[in-house]
């Protein structure tokens, strides 16, 4: 088979296909685009060349070095063409070609275009082959597509994928950590976690998990109230489970600091609100901490109903253009909050 | 505020169409179906498809067919589900669903539903909640959703719901808007909305409003003209689209406009392309923009489409 070595020449010394031997008994067929194009396109001439080259063998499917060669190519020019990835697998599959290699070429395209739905799959294929040998490289792999993207969404998937299928869990609730004191407004590292401490074998689920984690989402919430994802997180750790969010009082202590600082008060407030209407019983100290911030009324808030009240009319001027959900919100209170 | 540069888009649309050599650098050969989705779609919601040969596309896209029943995303490419819902959908634009063989496309769409009621995107099986959606799509609008088995359809789909009541591409993945389009776009055409908690994913959705007025897909990323259409409908199918600034966010979409050569950008000042100008023509027409006909949030077709192949009339 063609050497792989040959594909990572220097596109800049473009040799015209037509004047390469290899390729001497090749017709090029151009693309047809039918009469009258509702999208047409501008080609370089390289690449039009090429893909008139790529055509012409995968209409014939020719299965062969020289067709491997005409996808790197192709997919250098192009990285988003389904077919000729697609062609590119029916050729490694007839050659026998080693995968190894493969992966090393993935590894250059991804480079330049980290974002493309068809290097992904191919890259999963490439690793599902391979089997478990694969598993730290591959995490290797993602983590070095988000030292230049830590949120890129085709390699967390990837990153996920090779978790669940290849089973190297050992190391990932670090790794959420270490991306997470790199970021931590990163969502997705968040998201990460969450899949980590209710998926992996080896930390014994989200119960086992769930102390530890309130308190990681608290400290994080305590540098950075204004950060959405610990707060979306913490709630995430008490998913269906209304009577342990309610008893868990280190979360309405957290609340209160955030409302003591005046200071980026929307989650804060947010999360006492949806603690409010589940029938959560704020003690004084958080009643004047929400009365010290309203603009509009003066007085003391004396019903739960007046201090959900009181929240909302708070939220719609910390955070005026979602003004309407958070009057939506003070028009739906539940009866708890009312009486 | 500026206003809408309708005939500007316009003529930049079909600017696109003839010209071959000045085309945005963008290649896309490859899925010229999308673009053509894309393009005609904006045009006949500025109430300009008429400008266009519809039987020059029809024939253009019966090529784009492959002998599996699958479109390719342009005449002897590889068929995926993503260019078999954009031929359905322009075929539908132009009301000429007639001209395909229903056996031979549905087939094939049926044969990329798997086990655990997830699509795969073609035959080399990778598998996303986008692809649920072209399927689920797809068939509705050829009235055969019964040849999948939907209940499964909708459990994966479900299977796929995060933390913040939003969706990702597999069970485990990140909210991100564009997904949730296609999750909540498919439950919606199922009729299986009950499963979405729509105030907690319509907090997270206008969530996504930023200072500039628009939105972003994921937290603390960029606004970004496309999401205005993902957000959107997304919000307006559960209900809650009165949560976030509209003013803001037309004035967004419309600061986005070259108002000089016609088409809109990501971002204020960016380059424009075909697929920003109909995601802000959208948005604009999910905003009930004047002078914009109004699109159906889930099967993103105009509304007239809509009634026109579900009640037959216009």
């Amino acid at each position: 088979m063609a050497s792989l070595s040959s594909e990572g020449e220097d596109w800049r010394a473009w040799v015209p296909l037509s004047s390469r031997p290899e390729f001497a008994a090749v017709t090029p067929l151009p693309q047809d685009d039918g009469p009258s194009p509702v999208v047409a396109i501008a080609y370089r001439d390289d690449f039009r060349e090429t893909m008139d080259y790529f055509r012409s063998l995968y209409s014939s499917r020719e299965l062969s070095p020289r067709s491997l060669l005409l996808t790197s190519l192709a997919i250098s020019f192009n990285p988003a063409n389904y077919t000729v990835w697609h062609f590119r697998r029916q050729v490694l599959e007839a050659l026998d070609a080693d995968l190894n290699d493969e992966l090393e070429f993935t590894e250059r395209v991804a480079k330049g275009n980290a974002k493309n739905y068809q290097l992904w799959h191919h890259r999963r294929w490439v690793a599902e082959k391979l089997g478990s040998d694969a598993a730290c490289g591959e995490l290797e792999f993602t983590g070095k597509i988000f030292c230049l993207d830590a949120k890129n969404y085709h390699a967390w998937s990837h990153r996920q994928w090779v978790l669940h299928a290849l089973g190297v869990w050992e190391n990932e609730l670090d790794y959420c950590t270490q991306l997470l004191e790199e970021d931590i407004f990163n969502n997705s590292a968040w998201n990460q976690r969450y899949f980590v401490i209710t998926k992996s074998p080896l930390l014994g689920g989200l119960k086992a998990m769930r102390d530890s984690e309130v308190d990681y989402a608290i400290e994080a919430i305590g540098t950075n109230p204004e950060n959405e994802s610990p707060w979306r997180y913490l709630r995430g750790l008490y998913n269906d489970e209304n009577d342990g969010w309610l008893n868990d009082a280190r979360v309405p202590c957290a609340c209160l600091r955030v409302l003591k600082a005046k200071r980026n008060l929307k989650f804060a407030l947010s999360t006492l609100l949806d603690l409010v209407c589940l029938g959560f019983k704020p003690n004084q100290e958080i009643r004047d901490a929400i009365t010290s911030l309203r603009t509009s009324h003066s007085g003391e808030v004396g019903s739960d109903s007046d201090l959900a009240k009181s929240i909302c009319s708070i939220l719609g001027h910390e955070d005026p253009m979602r003004a309407n959900y958070w009057t939506w919100r003070s028009g739906r209170l539940p009866q708890a909050a009312e009486v | 505020m500026g206003e809408l540069a309708g005939d500007k888009h316009v003529k930049y649309i079909l600017c696109v169409e003839k010209k071959k050599d000045s085309f945005e650098s963008v290649v896309m050969e490859h899925l010229r179906l999308n673009g053509a989705y894309w393009g005609l779609t904006t045009l006949d919601l500025l109430g300009k498809l008429d400008t266009v040969d519809s039987n020059e596309v029809v024939s253009w896209i019966l090529q784009c067919q492959h002998e599996s029943g699958g479109f390719g995303g342009n005449i002897g490419h590889d068929p995926h589900l993503l260019y078999t819902l954009s031929a359905v959908q322009v075929l539908a634009l132009f009301d000429k669903l007639d001209v395909l063989d229903l056996n031979k496309v549905t087939d094939y769409i049926r044969s990329l539903q798997n086990e655990d009621g997830s699509f795969s995107g073609d035959v080399w099986g990778e598998v996303d909640t986008r692809f649920s959606y072209c399927a689920i799509c797809c068939l509705a609008i050829l009235k055969r959703l019964d040849l999948i088995n939907v209940e499964k359809a909708v459990r994966y789909i479900v299977s796929c719901k995060t933390l913040d009541g939003g969706f990702g591409c597999t069970p485990g993945a990140e909210s991100h808007a564009g997904q949730i389009f296609c999750c909540v776009g498919a439950l919606a055409i199922t009729g299986s909305l009950h499963h979405v908690d729509k105030d907690l994913l319509g907090w997270w959705l206008c969530e996504r409003q930023v200072k500039s007025g628009g939105l972003n897909g994921r937290p603390e990323k960029l606004a970004d003209v496309c999401y205005s259409w993902w957000v959107l409908s997304s919000l307006i199918m559960i209900d809650r689209v009165h949560w976030i600034d509209k003013e803001k966010l037309i004035k967004f979409i419309l600061d986005c406009q070259d108002t000089e050569n016609g088409g809109i950008s990501d971002r204020p000042d960016d380059a424009v392309d075909v697929f920003h100008t109909y995601f802000g023509v959208a948005g604009l027409s999910l905003l009930e923009y004047p002078g914009v006909k109004a699109i159906d949030p889930a099967y993103a077709l105009p509304v007239d489409v809509v009634n026109r192949i579900f009640f037959g009339r216009c």
